[in-house]
């Protein structure tokens, strides 16, 4: 009957029954699989007790720690799904000669533009912020971020985002688009269902909590540094940490207005992106690269500060050329907003301006090879140990030079006119992405691991890691490289051209190396898990460390520091050492403990969140009733929050002597058993 | 480092905070920054619409009385100088005004450029009928 | 090591050039959650440009619909320029009321910066209805599209400025001048006051550039 129609239309907007894939069988099994997975882990939880334990240590925690390490779950996880994306591809363009393959366009197309989306927002920004989170505070000497409950919000919406990206997989469709949604596609003309809607509003939603993480992390650099800590002071990863997110502020604007657009023109009719009534689709792609670009250095530079410290730790030798590194940095930082045209060369905006881009783009490549010369020379003369992070690193400089040095080649405009959109360029950015970003979140996850949870990891398992990772790298995209260079395409679903085919089947047979490199990962986390007692480390200290996270217990207590450290000079930790070391003790002796004041925890981010979510599911639907309410909700959040009186809780003298005690003797019956070294 | 000075700093200012004047002092600069204020979008709204200014001028005005209006709002009511413990302010706006100019002038350019070699689609239509 | 300068050497040289200034350690809650806030805002201005950069480049699009000049009544903008700017001096009063703790001078002055900012939307809003009502809406050509978006955006923040003034004066009233909610005051002034400097831009490249020809 109609009336009952208009009424359900109006109730649940677009969704009904058929949003479900029944007839799909890949992403029904998924999304069986996965719902399966999510209700046994959280019957557990339920079961065991553990529900408490989670809402009030992890779920409402504001602490910089806690948090980071939910990023980096959330990180690992969607690198699980963003991978599997990646086989899919990788199987389907290995048998796809001549043939459909396995994977029906309209599928295949949702996969490369899921995998994208997902390994950029999902995987490689939440893994650095989520480091930059846990590190930062402890190597700046001081108990947390700027704004610890808008950290939790920020997390919480970037785990929105991910929320619903993973939701189009069972419920509607994802974009069939890419992962940058290009107009006129992505116009509700061509993309008339869910999908991009899907991409939009969850990419709007992570992108506020990444800002929130940007504001958050730049005022902690310049406003929250212990005393004595000057800028030239700071360690390298702080400097990187402050250049990517100054970049994080300046950038994601762009991003959050662009798709505004977008989704002005899918909702309201608007004419920015169309192609009647004067819209234009070239400025999608300019205002989304002017985006695009800096979010790679987003990416990157954190990495760099990664290598910085890993390597001079390793080699235990203090970085080299500490003042052209922050010169580098900041003009990286700098440099990264005055080359995005790189990305559409081919679009037509005439010799001139293709000439400056391009040589802009050359220019940048030379800051970042000041980077190299430096940790080359930090390594030579130094005693290397080649543990599993410096393992990462090493390889990240053979790696990202090579990508680098395609880089600059497809940065030649004549030579991305022949390039443009070909498996050489996806081979480039795959390059300098995974021997840059992926590299390096995993040095600093092998790094930092022991101060997040107090034991080491498996430092076998950690190298079978590496070099399966490493060397299925290679096979999987230097064939890559030379497809791109026969001439093939991205993004095809299907292909007629003998000569491709044997790189597209080395490609898929380096996938299934890189594959067992992330299993080795996997397990090498469980095996440290289950021996975890005998890869305690008790001394804070597992690398003899020269920043000043080392000089705190592992894990360290929720306030950081009992005495805020007051620094002299660079590698702060370093110099304490030694001095320590000649006057024969290894901490002050016997201050007097003051009460310390901690922010309280807050469910702000996780309902807020959730708020976010009824909202952004709402919106694609066009649940209109919903998105009001959801609103509503985010807004009496606030309100609750803005109301509290008490936002602070006291750690009296005595539990903080206490707690700093226990960690000193741990320390010094460790350090008196070794001897003086 | 033995042979330099070492001085203890100051912490820096808050954005929009001011040095502390007296009551009289801080509402005289509003008012100060209002009267100019005023003043400059006066002046904008009538070189705008009259004739006694050479045209081709008028928006190469019209910019620089914004550009000083903003700054007016800059030192008058957000506080904004060029002191010291104002550093940190000064560079955070300098940087998000690189951002700014890089962005909205790169995209004017290159729109430009672009719309010219492959003009939008009604206009190409337009074009080849 | 170090040596605490004396205050006539400070004052010699204020920028401490050819000095090593020790830094004192973290900074007081005020100037961290202003400067915060300071960062935001630089980046929702970021944001605005995006709107002034696709502005300018759809301005000429007008598909066969009105140009701005058709379409603006500069009498009803400048009476909104000086609402807000009106409303941006009474801030700032409410701001030292706030700093000195009278609460008369601190409702008066928000009370009537909400005034002059719901007029500012009374007639924004009235424009925009106009507009509409006459098939000149966003979506009849790309230049309409622009224009109502980059007014709009700067609209709703007005709207949600009028918001938490009107938060602001509940929490003065339901906890008074206390360190949390004098910050968030401070929060509140720049916002507006940054509203005030966007709208300069507004006014000046959309309405008065675009009103001649």
């Amino acid at each position: 009957m109609p009336a009952a129609r208009t009424v359900e239309a109006t109730m649940l907007g677009k969704l009904d029954w058929s949003a479900i894939p029944f007839d799909q069988p890949i992403p029904l099994i998924a999304g069986a699989i996965v719902l399966v997975g999510i209700l046994a882990v959280l019957t557990w939880v339920v079961v065991k007790g553990h529900l408490p334990y989670l809402w009030h240590e992890w779920i409402t925690s504001v602490d910089h720690k806690r948090i980071g390490v939910m990023y980096i779950l959330l990180a690992s996880v969607m690198l699980l799904r963003g991978g599997s994306d990646a086989i899919m591809m990788r199987i389907q363009q290995a048998i796809a000669y001549q043939s459909q393959g396995y994977l029906p366009p309209e599928h295949y197309n949702q996969i490369f533009s899921a995998h994208g989306t997902i390994m950029i927002f999902f995987v490689a920004m939440p893994f650095v912020i989520g480091l930059m989170n846990l590190v930062v505070p402890l190597q700046l000497g001081v108990r947390d971020v700027a704004f610890p409950t808008l950290n939790s919000v920020g997390f919480w919406l970037t785990a929105t985002g991910a929320l619903l990206v993973n939701l189009s997989l069972v419920i509607g469709e994802f974009a069939r688009t890419g992962w940058l949604a290009f107009p006129p596609l992505s116009e509700l003309s061509y993309s008339p269902g869910v999908g991009v809607d899907y991409y939009a509003w969850s990419l709007q939603i992570s992108g506020v909590g990444t800002l929130v993480a940007g504001i958050n992390l730049v005022t902690t650099v310049l406003k929250l540094r212990t005393k004595g800590m000057n800028y030239l002071r700071m360690p390298m990863f702080c400097w990187t940490t402050l250049a990517s997110n100054l970049l994080i502020v300046a950038a994601f604007p762009i991003l959050t207005a662009t798709l505004a657009m977008l989704l002005l023109d899918r909702y309201l009719g608007f004419h920015f992106f169309t192609n009647e009534a004067g819209g234009n689709v070239m400025m999608f792609m300019n205002l989304i690269w002017a985006w695009g670009h800096p979010e790679v250095y987003i990416l990157v530079l954190p990495a760099f500060g990664i290598y910085s410290e890993v390597v001079s730790t390793f080699s235990g030798k203090p970085l080299f050329g500490y003042r052209s590194m922050v010169l580098a940095t900041m003009a990286i930082c700098i440099i990264s907003f005055m080359v995005w045209l790189h990305h559409f060369f081919t679009m037509g905006a005439g010799p001139d301006v293709n000439a400056i881009f391009g040589i802009a783009s050359m220019i940048i490549a030379v800051p970042t090879g000041v980077k190299i010369y430096n940790w080359l020379f930090t390594m030579y003369g130094g005693r290397i140990r080649f543990a599993t992070p410096m393992l990462w690193s090493v390889g990240f400089m053979v790696t990202f030079i090579i990508g680098g040095l395609t880089g600059v080649l497809v940065a030649v405009p004549p030579a991305d006119f022949m390039l443009h959109n070909s498996m050489f360029l996806v081979a480039h950015f795959h390059n300098v992405i995974i021997g840059g970003v992926l590299f390096g979140a995993f040095a600093g996850f092998e790094y930092w691991f022991p101060k997040a949870f107090g034991f080491r990891l498996d430092e076998r398992w950690g190298k079978i890691a590496f070099w399966f990772t490493f060397i299925g790298f290679y096979v999987t995209f230097m064939p890559l490289y030379v497809a791109g260079m026969l001439g093939m395409t991205r993004r095809m679903q299907h292909y007629d051209v003998a000569e491709w085919r044997p790189w597209m089947i080395i490609a898929a047979f380096g996938m299934l190396l890189l594959s067992i490199g992330v299993l080795a990962q996997v397990f090498q986390l469980v095996t440290s898990i289950r021996n975890r007692e005998a890869l305690r480390d008790r001394t804070g200290d597992p690398w003899d460390g020269r920043s000043l996270e080392w000089a705190t217990s592992s894990p360290p207590p929720v306030f950081n520091f009992a005495f805020s450290p007051d620094v002299r000079g660079e590698d702060a930790y370093w110099a304490m050492k030694r001095h320590a070391k000649e006057q024969q003790l290894e901490d002050h002796p016997g201050p007097e403990y003051q009460d310390i004041e901690m922010p309280k925890n807050s469910p702000t981010g996780f309902v807020c969140a959730f708020f976010a979510t009824v909202m952004g599911f709402a919106l694609i639907w066009h649940i209109w009733w919903m998105v009001i309410l959801g609103g509503i909700g985010a807004f009496a959040t606030f309100v609750v929050f803005a109301w509290r009186d008490h936002d602070e809780y006291v750690i009296p003298a005595a539990e903080v002597e206490r707690i700093d005690r226990i960690n000193i003797e741990e320390r010094r019956s460790l350090v008196s058993m070794a001897g003086a070294v | 480092m033995s042979d330099q000075t070492h001085l203890h700093a100051e912490h820096d200012i808050a954005p929009g905070d001011e040095e502390q004047h007296g009551i009289r002092e801080r509402i005289i600069g509003y008012v100060v920054g209002l009267g100019l204020a005023l003043l400059l979008t006066a002046t904008s709204f009538f070189i705008a619409g009259t004739n006694l200014v050479w045209q081709p001028s008028i928006p190469i005005a019209l910019i620089v009385l914004a550009i000083a209006q903003m700054g007016v709002h800059l030192v008058f009511f957000l506080h904004i100088t060029t002191g010291p413990d104002n550093t940190n302010n000064v560079l955070a706006l300098a940087f998000g005004l690189l951002v700014v100019f890089l962005v909205v002038g790169g995209t004017v350019w290159i729109m430009a450029h672009l719309n010219q070699n492959m003009p939008p689609m009604d206009q190409f239509i337009k074009m080849n009928s | 090591m170090s040596m605490t300068a004396a205050l006539g050497h400070a004052h010699a040289d204020p920028h401490h050039i050819g000095v090593v200034v020790e830094h004192p350690g973290p900074a007081p809650k005020r100037i961290v959650t202003a400067y915060g806030f300071w960062v935001f805002l630089l980046s929702d201005i970021v944001m605005f440009s995006c709107f002034f950069a696709a502005y300018a480049v759809l301005v000429d699009q007008t598909a066969g619909g009105p140009k701005g000049s058709e379409i603006f009544e500069q009498r009803n903008v400048a009476i909104e320029t000086v609402c807000l700017l009106l409303s941006s001096f009474t801030c700032g009063m409410a701001s030292i009321a706030a700093d000195v703790r009278n609460r008369f001078w601190f409702y008066l002055g928000m009370a009537v910066t909400c005034v002059l900012g719901l007029i500012f939307l009374a007639i924004e809003f009235n424009e925009f209805a106009d507009l509409v009502s006459r098939g000149y809406g966003p979506s009849r050509s790309a230049f309409l599209t622009a224009f109502f978006s980059l007014v709009g955006c700067h609209g709703l923040h007005v709207t949600a400025g009028v918001l938490w003034l009107l938060t602001m004066m509940a929490q003065v009233f339901a906890k008074g001048f206390r360190a949390d909610v004098l910050r968030r005051m401070m929060c509140f002034a720049l916002f507006w006051h940054a509203l005030d400097i966007i709208w300069v831009g507004v006014f000046s490249v959309v309405y008065l550039l675009g009103g001649g020809a």
